[in-house]
């Protein structure tokens, strides 16, 4: 496994987890409060801090458990890249077009705010994962 | 002998018969060589990965050989057989 692609899996895994933490201490709220008091801005900064950090420590622990040859992208590294931002874009156009809607169709703030953040986390994910397929099925 | 190819590309390649007949190099000297990832040479060796142009010529570079010795394209004649017909 490459250095790139090990940063792949890290990203992946910090994204998808940061999420799952953000949903696990959003939703109960949730169902207790009305939507309009729920505090949603605290964990969704936090995660999102998170996920980069989780990334960092996700990478390093793979590179001690299996260093790489080299830490340097290549050709090919920058082609799958460009491959997996390209097909997971709309995943950020749908989130945008959505938060749109949710203001001209006057939702409550936190369920503008929450479509664009899945629309930032479905992004990552969806990316991450046709990079992998990218990297072990070729491109 | 060439590498039977597998999805996504139709284009087959010696590199690995290359390698061999120049003093087994490995995987691993040859994207030294040309600058890339050892794992890219697998992705190209198992037809996994069409390299650029650029690094195809240098491929064939590090061997001495023409790039059609190095890469074929599946029903279209090469260069060099059309060259030794003639």
């Amino acid at each position: 496994m490459s250095y790139e692609e090990k940063g792949v899996w890290a990203y992946l895994i910090s994204s998808a987890g940061a999420y799952i933490a953000y949903l696990a201490i959003v939703v109960p709220r949730l169902l207790h409060t009305p939507v309009s008091q729920v505090s949603y801005r605290v964990p969704l900064l936090l995660t999102t801090i998170a996920s980069v950090i989780i990334a960092t420590v996700v990478r390093s622990v793979l590179e001690v458990a299996r260093p790489s040859d080299s830490k340097k992208a290549d050709v090919r590294d920058r082609d799958i890249a460009r491959f997996g931002e390209h097909a997971s874009r709309w995943c950020v156009v749908g989130g945008a077009i959505a938060g749109f809607i949710g203001a001209f169709d006057h939702w409550d703030y936190f369920w503008i705010g929450n479509v664009i953040y899945l629309g930032f986390v479905l992004w990552a994910v969806v990316g991450s994962v046709l990079r992998l397929v990218a990297y072990r099925r070729g491109l | 002998m060439t590498v039977a190819p597998s999805k996504p590309t139709r284009i087959t390649n010696r590199i690995r018969v290359l390698r061999f007949g120049h003093d087994e190099m490995t995987q691993a000297q040859l994207a030294e060589r040309i600058g890339v990832t050892r794992q890219t040479i697998i992705a190209i060796e198992q037809g996994r990965y069409s390299p650029s142009l650029e690094v195809a010529f240098q491929i064939a570079h590090v061997f001495g050989v023409p790039l059609d010795e190095v890469f074929q394209y599946p029903g279209v004649s090469t260069g060099s057989e059309e060259g030794q017909r003639r």
